[in-house]
């Protein structure tokens, strides 16, 4: 492979990019595209974190203080929007851009203009839902699971808007699985075997398939929003024989697979980092190709758990009970495997492995409560309070997030060249380890002792926990600034010069070409033995 | 592991704050057979989750210990066990259908709502509830009884803040009580922890769930469905009483709201100044309608209308009683004829034409609002 090296390093001097905007704007590299998405990403994080802020300090103490009601619903609606569809997947996405050629030897992704496209429409869907907030009435208010009737009949003219932002984040979803799904099924270098290629890109061929099943779902349940609203339509309105529940199947068909879609890359990252820092190799890697595959098979057959209080019969109850039980088996196979990579391994606890043994642990913790709410009898307590809140930030703050603030430590100096500030880094794991936990763990408490979950005032027994919470929101807040220093930095090309292999126990094609990666790579694909 | 170890750094962090009590951190057991199961399932698949985590969480730590490079050990090569990684597939499934019958069988029992001794429907509405006694003539509205000056800091808050409401709902202990839900406009959901009744009021449809209360008491619950501007003001209170004191609150019940309702037909008859008006309309407005048409009667621009110099308050008096009474179709305009009494309806209709600025000068009586309702 040395010859690749060699022959890469006489590329770079066949570089016409242009310069300035226009780059960024006109580029059809798999590489600018993923710094596109990331930043996209990370400037999504901020905003969106900010309205937890809002939504923190609201609920610091009991009794209503900085904003009205009707704001705190926009706030917690558009803060979990735009977490989910502009933080946590485009991330994901510029992941898959940057990594997957790269880990399976192509030049670049597939279809580079469609993934021109799908980035940069993502801006716009995001202008069109953060502008609804400033019209008169507001932004969408109704949750991001926008139920019916609440986001039809009795929803804002804004509804139109979110809707539409919505189709908009949707294509640019489909667009970009279309992409990897072409790349990985087309341009693996020779020799590269199904049964041979990182775990990263097998995850993410799944999620690609997650994601061309069910954003066109999630399209279709906007658009009878839209109708209901505007067109007198009556899908979701019982007076003209459509019924409000059939919303949420909808919606939950889509949400259920669209959860895993925001842990199985996530599942991908842990499984390439861990052999690395244990320096031995992935324990089963092919069961971990299996259990991936079998959760997402397993994702279209357990949405009703969303629903259990909406009074289903009792055999569908206690399908899905049994159902969604069954992916505690697949998920827990992970992580044995995960612990059986570092049995006897030699592990060191570099800034990445740091981030992936939080994110086992803390997951798995978000895991348990995700099977104690899997329990039908018991999960009508549960449902609806902050016990489920604590469970779905568990799972997607210390595990989607920790999972890509883990890859974005681990290939930093392989985009840049330079090794990134340890100091800086070092601090941003611990605050954030620190502060996620006094956030998120307290929830637990506040939602079984009963504190409804989307409240923005709230009775005096949950008052010490909630400041608790509030305090840990903000430090995890602040703790993000250290991670944008370390960023600015990073990009300024500042720090000691990177290897080409960077870690001591990395393994794989992306690996083997210079740090920084040069703007085009294996123009002639490597062979693989 | 790592939550029972929080568990007590948090107890000690609040016992500073003297509050740390058992109710605080876990669920509640209740007060029928079912809550107590539920409770059991709760704990049991708590102390499960437990186990496995000290297993997979040991085992973690103790390679992170003792498997670091720092150690100088070497790494070894194993990769794959097929022993191992099947135990591990199938032995948690074990546990997982050990889990799974206990958790059916309470499932079935909640779920079994036949042989009710009392029939309850509950209707919610944003941001209140409505309990009708299906046996008997007995009907009314439950609404938040927190006044908004504790809500917004200026009184300090009582103890039972936000959890407290104006007529509670009222059941007998050690009988079967069914409840019928449902809702006449948003989805809400009816919640009492300590009966482990969750269920959802969907508009349109009925859904059943069932309590028998062992212990008389006052039992307090929230809504727990996202229904709008005010859904953490809509909570639910239920208060057990024994079998003997029920019936005769019931029977107490049936013949107040008859003689209400004579009343109400003496009241066609006669004619109530503009001062007693305003003042009665004043009330019911506040606590009926400044929930969306705001205090001031500006509304919620884009989101609720406002009734100051509005076509509808200083218009037709007819077609102000019509909205009201009837509500709007298609919007969040609720048909308020079911909810007040003639004297309110007129009262607070009256108000709304007069009140900010509105002056139109006019009074609504009680014979006005019957004709609209009636259709004359």
């Amino acid at each position: 492979m040395s010859t690749a090296a060699e022959h890469l390093h006489h590329d770079e001097h066949h570089d016409h990019k242009p310069s300035g905007i226009k780059r960024w704007l006109y580029t059809t590299n798999h590489k600018d595209i993923g710094t596109l998405y990331l930043w996209f990403a990370f400037i999504m994080f901020l905003i969106g974190g900010a309205m937890a802020m809002v939504i923190r300090a609201e609920l610091f103490q009991p009794g209503l203080q900085l904003v009205d009601p009707n704001f705190f619903n926009q706030m917690t609606t558009v803060h979990g929007l735009i977490m989910v569809f502009g933080a946590v997947m485009p991330a994901f996405t510029g992941l898959a851009n940057w990594m997957v050629p790269l880990m399976i030897g192509a030049p670049d992704m597939a279809l580079p203009r469609m993934n021109n496209w799908s980035f940069w429409i993502l801006p716009f869907a995001f202008l069109i839902l953060l502008s609804s907030l400033f019209l008169e009435g507001g932004g969408p208010n109704f949750g991001w699971t926008f139920y019916a009737p609440l986001s039809t009949t009795y929803s804002n003219d804004s509804t139109a808007l979110f809707v539409f932002s919505v189709h908009i984040m949707g294509a640019s979803s489909i667009m970009g699985a279309i992409n990897v799904i072409v790349t990985i099924f087309n341009m693996r270098a020779p020799g590269m075997t199904w049964m041979k290629m990182p775990l990263f890109v097998w995850t993410w061929l799944i999620t690609a398939f997650l994601l061309i099943a069910v954003m066109p779902v999630l399209a279709g349940a906007v658009t009878m929003v839209l109708t209901d609203k505007f067109f007198g339509t009556s899908f979701f309105n019982a007076a003209g024989g459509g019924d409000p529940v059939l919303f949420q199947h909808i919606f939950w068909f889509f949400g259920h697979p669209e959860v895993y879609i925001m842990i199985l890359p996530a599942f991908g990252i842990i499984s390439q980092i861990v052999p690395t820092f244990s320096r031995k190799p992935l324990f089963g890697y092919a069961s971990m190709v299996y259990a991936t595959a079998s959760i997402a098979l397993l994702s279209f057959i357990v949405w009703a758990h969303h629903m259990f209080t909406t009074g289903m019969p009792v055999a569908a109850e206690l399908f899905f009970m049994f159902a969604t039980m069954l992916i505690s088996v697949p998920t827990g196979v992970k992580v044995f495997n995960w612990v059986a990579t570092m049995w006897r391994g030699a592990i060191s606890f570099e800034i990445p492995m740091l981030f992936a043994l939080a994110f086992i642990v803390l997951f798995t913790i978000g895991g348990f409560s995700g099977l104690m709410l899997a329990i039908t009898p018991v999960d009508f307590q549960y449902h609806d309070t902050y016990f489920v809140v604590a469970h779905f930030h568990y799972v997607l703050v210390t595990g989607a997030v920790f999972s890509i603030m883990a890859a974005v430590y681990y290939w930093l100096p392989k985009w840049c060249g330079k090794m990134y500030d340890l100091t800086l880094a070092k601090w941003h794991f611990w605050c954030s380890l620190i502060s996620v936990n006094v956030l998120f763990f307290p929830m637990h408490f506040v939602g079984l002792a009963g504190m409804p979950r989307r409240i923005p005032d709230y009775s005096l027994q949950f008052a010490d926990f909630n400041k608790w919470v509030s305090i840990g929101g903000f430090a995890f807040g602040l703790s993000q600034l250290i991670f944008l220093a370390l960023l600015i930095k990073a990009c300024r090309k500042q720090g000691e010069a990177a290897t080409d292999q960077v870690w001591e126990g990395a393994e794989g094609l992306e690996w083997e070409i210079p740090s920084p990666a040069p703007y085009h790579t294996f123009e002639t694909p490597p062979v693989v033995k | 592991m790592a939550r029972s170890v929080l568990t007590a750094l948090f107890a000690t962090l609040l016992s500073a704050a003297a509050m740390a009590q058992p109710s605080q951190l876990n669920l509640r057991k209740g007060v029928t057979d079912i809550s107590a199961q539920v409770y059991d399932l709760h704990m049991t698949i708590f102390y499960i989750c437990v186990v496995i985590g000290i297993l997979v969480f040991g085992a973690m730590f103790f390679a992170m210990i003792f498997h670091r490079k720092s150690r100088g050990v070497k790494p070894a090569n194993f990769h794959e066990s097929v022993k191992v990684e099947v135990a591990w597939t199938v032995v948690p499934f074990l546990i997982l259908i050990g889990m799974a019958i206990p958790a059916a069988s309470t499932l079935i029992a909640m779920e079994d709502t036949s042989k009710a001794d009392v029939t309850v429907l509950v209707t919610g509405s944003q941001w209140k509830w409505h309990y009708k006694y299906m046996e008997n003539e007995v009907e009314y509205y439950s609404v938040l009884a927190t006044q908004q000056e504790q809500i917004h800091n200026k009184f300090s808050k009582g103890e039972n803040y936000l959890l407290e409401v104006d007529r509670p709902l009222v059941i007998p202990t050690d009988k079967k009580v069914r409840f019928l839900v449902t809702s006449d406009d948003v989805i809400h959901s009816w919640w009492v922890p300590d009966f482990a009744v969750k269920k959802d009021a969907n508009p349109g449809f009925i859904n059943e769930a069932w309590a028998r209360v062992n212990e008389p008491g006052i039992y307090r619950g929230q809504c727990a469905e996202l229904c709008g501007k005010d859904h953490g003001f809509m909570p639910v209170v239920v208060i057990a009483k024994t079998p003997a004191e029920y019936d005769a609150w019931i029977a107490e019940q049936e013949a107040i709201q008859r003689k209400a309702k004579e009343e109400e037909q003496k009241l066609l008859a006669m004619n109530m100044d503009m001062t007693e008006l305003m003042d009665l309309g004043s009330k019911v407005y506040q606590s009926t309608c400044a929930a969306c048409h705001m205090p001031n009667g500006e509304g919620l621009p884009g989101v609720f209308p406002g009734l100051k110099g509005s076509a509808i308050a200083t218009g037709d008096v007819r077609k102000h009683i019509d909205v009201v009474v009837n509500g709007v179709s298609g919007t969040a305009m609720q048909a308020f004829g079911k909810q007040l009494s003639l004297k309110e309806l007129a009262a607070v209709i009256t108000y709304e034409r007069n009140a900010w600025g509105n002056n139109t000068g006019e009074t609504v009586q009680a014979k006005d609002v019957n004709a609209v309702q009636t259709g004359k």
